[in-house]
């Protein structure tokens, strides 16, 4: 191992974990946070990473091929085939419309035909990366703005492989074979025979997925050695990236085709859990490359230029999804969303263009003008989006706060505030609101908004964790503020605000699990309330009923286990913190359990109802003690 | 000095005019456990041991409940059920709650005339009550009449202030130990015990 690598390695992991939580603290999200780190260790500002960076982003994009095999697995033919309409309808429409478009424009400033083509269809890319990673830390991902955007950019990302397959054709006759520095293959056959290879390759993928790696999985999952299995995972994932590259297509295609084959597998979940983290550490690696690739210079020397473009092409893009959106009958705050987080130029555009050099069908001098623009607008999605939560839709779209006209009788009333109002919200909320309780509700998914209001719900639409929503939902006031956001992280983030702002409120948190408990009583958190815990007991009680248990010591029993596991979970949370050498996840459920195991043993949970069992009675008195 | 432990049991008191008189005063006397056994308990599930630490740290233990259909409320009789364990509260090595003194506080809805022989309830409440005083001999406590508030729907304000006044004297009464156990069980209820002591005609 080089002093270099560790070297680089230092500055890269350095920069994410100065910058990220930065950004986070200041309500940027993750992808900002990287970006923003990458520009700043970049050649052009601190200079700690040179024009190697380019080297990191090649290594990095390996993140976006992880990405693409975890898309790939979590969509199972049959949610494929749900979705197809929206898929089609919305993916043609604005991929075809933002390619004709660029099309047009580049052409008329003087592109060769072929070129802008090149150039239009690898404009109309998004960034799956930056779009989901955002979605996902908006908790956005289930609204109709999170379906419509995943929607086309999973077109975008099936797209890229008879894109990829047509580029060649559209190359200057001959022009690509004096390209000496790259050892493909393919770079001596005729566009149409690389076209046959590249479908060929995608089919390879296909039937290995099918006939090759599920056997394959199976062998190894049998010597139950779980890091074995982890690297049979990645294995495969870079097997694949590796036979894409040779043929000359792009790894991150063969790795989502792999990725679907395998999302029918019984080996789906675990290739999730293990891939997850190398891509999560990948892709933060893939952003800081970005922000260190913008070449400032190119910039500076041409900085209308690249204004321009980079404006106009977001504007073309923009207006292409706004209308899009239209059609798919989002509102307006989600339409918003959708257009606006969908309005940069994705990453796969970084390997169109490179190919697209790589073929001479456009000049170097653009290939690095188009990348820089890519990179540029990448950077902006983030700020984009942060501006229209803060400053469009306040405005213009779905109010955050409904106009009242009550106002002074409502204050004195919502003494309850739920923040996040899914399934689980929804219950509380419809709960309270049947005993008179009329609760203030706080919700990201406008359209949900848009519905509680009309049934007459006050509901304050935008991201609890805010100071100034909070403020005007009148935590200052409020007594109680129940957690219900789907996402532990946001809820955890959420604590955090209450605590410092607003103390005097009562916080009743929903946990999704034992772990989430431990991490909210590590936060000050008294009232948790696990999704794993009521439910389940109720199933085991109704099971032990099932067995021929009488329902009313089944039910005590369910009730006294819950008892018993919530004094364990205070114990042991405390205990947790004995024991310093948790560093897997997995492996610290498991200890957790055994430590759960052996504690129901020594304090048996189970029923001592000494006063109404009888037998007791009998055997004491058979004890020649007298009768009373 | 001695200390009391109410064993309050109303599944509506949220509805209950006389207990809230009742109740409202007695947080002023000292040595007063007010133990709500409708809200530690709202699912019944008694928490045995806890209960019995509660007794220990008693010298005087009320039930205190409205009379349902003659008796108490469900969960003053699960308490019952439960809580005085054989082999802990009676039975040869069941000493725990030996000389302690019990007694019920009801809120009656009937007055007292139809509490007897000819009356609409055809017996007396402390015939009523028997399983009550019988409970606490098995118990080997001491069992004193009940404080009684009879024609709960026909009491005024004013009645219930007296009433409230009354129940605190007595709580000050046996807290402070001024009083005589074999005179107050002459009596059938405590009431008539302290009209008798203060001059309360109630």
């Amino acid at each position: 191992m080089s002093a270099t690598f560790l070297h680089d390695a230092l500055i890269y992991l350095a920069a994410a974990v100065i910058f990220v939580p930065i950004a986070k603290r200041l309500g940027m999200g993750s992808v900002l946070g990287y970006l923003i780190g990458g520009i700043i260790i970049g050649p052009f500002f601190l200079g700690f990473i040179g024009e190697e960076g380019k080297d990191i982003m090649h290594f990095a994009e390996f993140g976006v091929v992880m990405m693409l095999f975890l898309i790939g697995l979590e969509l199972d033919p049959s949610a494929f085939w749900r979705m197809r309409k929206l898929i089609f309808g919305t993916g043609i429409m604005q991929m075809g419309a933002t390619t004709l478009l660029c099309f047009a424009v580049l052409f008329l400033i003087g592109f060769t035909w072929q070129a802008a083509l090149a150039c239009g269809l690898a404009l109309s890319m998004s960034s799956t990366a930056i779009v989901m990673q955002t979605l996902r830390e908006k908790g956005l991902v289930k609204t109709q703005s999170g379906r419509s955007s995943f929607a086309v950019l999973l077109f975008q990302d099936i797209a890229v492989i008879p894109i990829l397959a047509l580029l060649p054709l559209l190359a200057v006759s001959g022009a690509h074979t004096s390209s000496a520095g790259h050892s493909s293959f393919m770079e001596g056959l005729p566009g149409w025979a690389q076209t046959l290879v590249l479908l060929a390759a995608a089919n390879a993928v296909v039937l290995a997925g099918r006939f090759l790696f599920v056997p394959f999985l199976r062998f190894i999952a049998r010597i139950r050695l779980r890091e074995l299995f982890t690297a049979a995972a990645l294995l495969i994932v870079i097997a694949t990236a590796d036979l894409m590259t040779i043929v000359g297509l792009s790894p991150a295609l063969g790795t989502f085709l792999a990725g679907v084959v395998l999302a029918n597998s019984e080996f789906r979940h675990e290739l999730e859990s293990d891939i997850e983290p190398f891509k999560g550490v990948l892709l933060g690696l893939f952003f800081i490359a970005v922000g260190a690739s913008i070449n400032f210079k190119l910039i500076i020397a041409n900085p209308l230029t690249v204004a321009i473009l980079v404006s106009s092409l977001m504007a073309i893009k923009a207006m292409v999804l706004f209308t899009t959106g239209k059609f798919s009958r989002l509102s307006f705050d989600q339409n918003m969303i959708f257009t606006l987080g969908l309005s940069q130029v994705g990453e796969f555009a970084f390997v169109l263009f490179a190919f697209i050099s790589q073929l001479k069908i456009l000049s170097a001098h653009w290939t690095d003008m188009m990348m820089g623009a890519t990179a540029i607008s990448m950077t902006v999605t983030p700020l984009l989006l942060l501006a229209n939560e803060r400053l469009i839709l306040p405005r213009f779209g779905t109010k955050e706060s409904a106009e009242e006209k009550e106002a002074d009788a409502i204050d004195a009333r919502h003494k309850v505030i739920i923040a996040g109002f899914g399934h689980f919200g929804s219950t509380i909320g419809r709960f309270l609101r049947a005993n008179g309780v009329n609760a203030v509700i706080l919700d990201n998914d406008s359209d949900r908004v848009d519905v509680l209001r009309k049934t007459g719900f006050k509901v304050y639409y935008g991201d609890a964790t805010r100071l100034d929503i909070l403020k005007c939902a009148g935590a200052d006031e409020a007594k109680i503020l129940v957690a219900a956001i789907d996402s532990p992280e946001i809820n955890l983030a959420l604590v955090d605000t209450i605590k410092k702002e607003f103390p005097h409120l009562t916080v009743m948190m929903r946990a999704k699990n034992r772990m989430d408990a431990y991490e909210l009583i590590d936060a000050g958190v008294d009232n948790i309330y696990r999704e794993s815990l009521d439910t389940s007991v109720r199933l085991g009680v109704d099971a032990l009923i099932a067995l021929g248990f009488r329902k009313y010591s089944a039910t005590r029993a369910g009730q006294n286990f819950i008892k018993y596991d919530e004094t364990a979970l205070k114990k042991l949370a405390v205990h947790r913190h004995d024991q310093e050498a948790y560093i897997f996840n997995t492996r610290e459920q498991i200890e957790i359990q055994e430590q759960l195991l052996t504690s129901d043993r020594e304090a048996n949970p189970t029923l001592s109802d000494h006063a109404w069992d009888s037998e007791l009675f009998v055997e004491k008195s058979s004890r020649n003690e007298p009768k009373e | 000095m001695n200390k009391i432990l109410i064993l309050f049991a109303h599944p509506r008191f949220e509805k209950s005019k006389t207990n809230r008189a009742l109740l409202k005063n007695i947080k002023q006397v000292a040595g007063v456990t007010l133990y709500d056994l409708y809200e530690e308990y709202p699912d019944f599930n008694i928490d045995i041991e806890r209960e019995k630490e509660l007794l220990l740290a008693h010298e005087i233990i009320i039930w205190h409940h409205p009379l349902y259909m003659y008796s108490a409320p469900a969960l003053l009789k699960q308490w019952m059920d439960l809580v005085l364990e054989h082999g802990w509260a009676h039975g040869s090595h069941g000493n725990n709650l030996k000389d302690k003194i019990i007694f019920n506080t009801l809120t009656i809805g009937g007055t007292k005339e139809a509490y007897a022989p000819n009356g609409h309830n055809r017996f007396t409440i402390r015939e009523f009550l028997i399983p009550f005083e019988q409970t606490a001999n098995l118990c080997k406590m001491i069992y004193l009449p009940p404080f009684a508030v009879h024609g709960t729907h026909l009491l005024t304000e004013k009645d219930l202030n007296e009433y409230a006044r009354l129940y605190q004297t007595l709580l000050e009464k046996l807290a402070q130990g001024n009083f005589d156990i074999r005179i107050t069980r002459k009596y059938s209820y405590l009431n008539d015990w302290l009209a008798k002591e203060t001059g309360a005609t109630l």
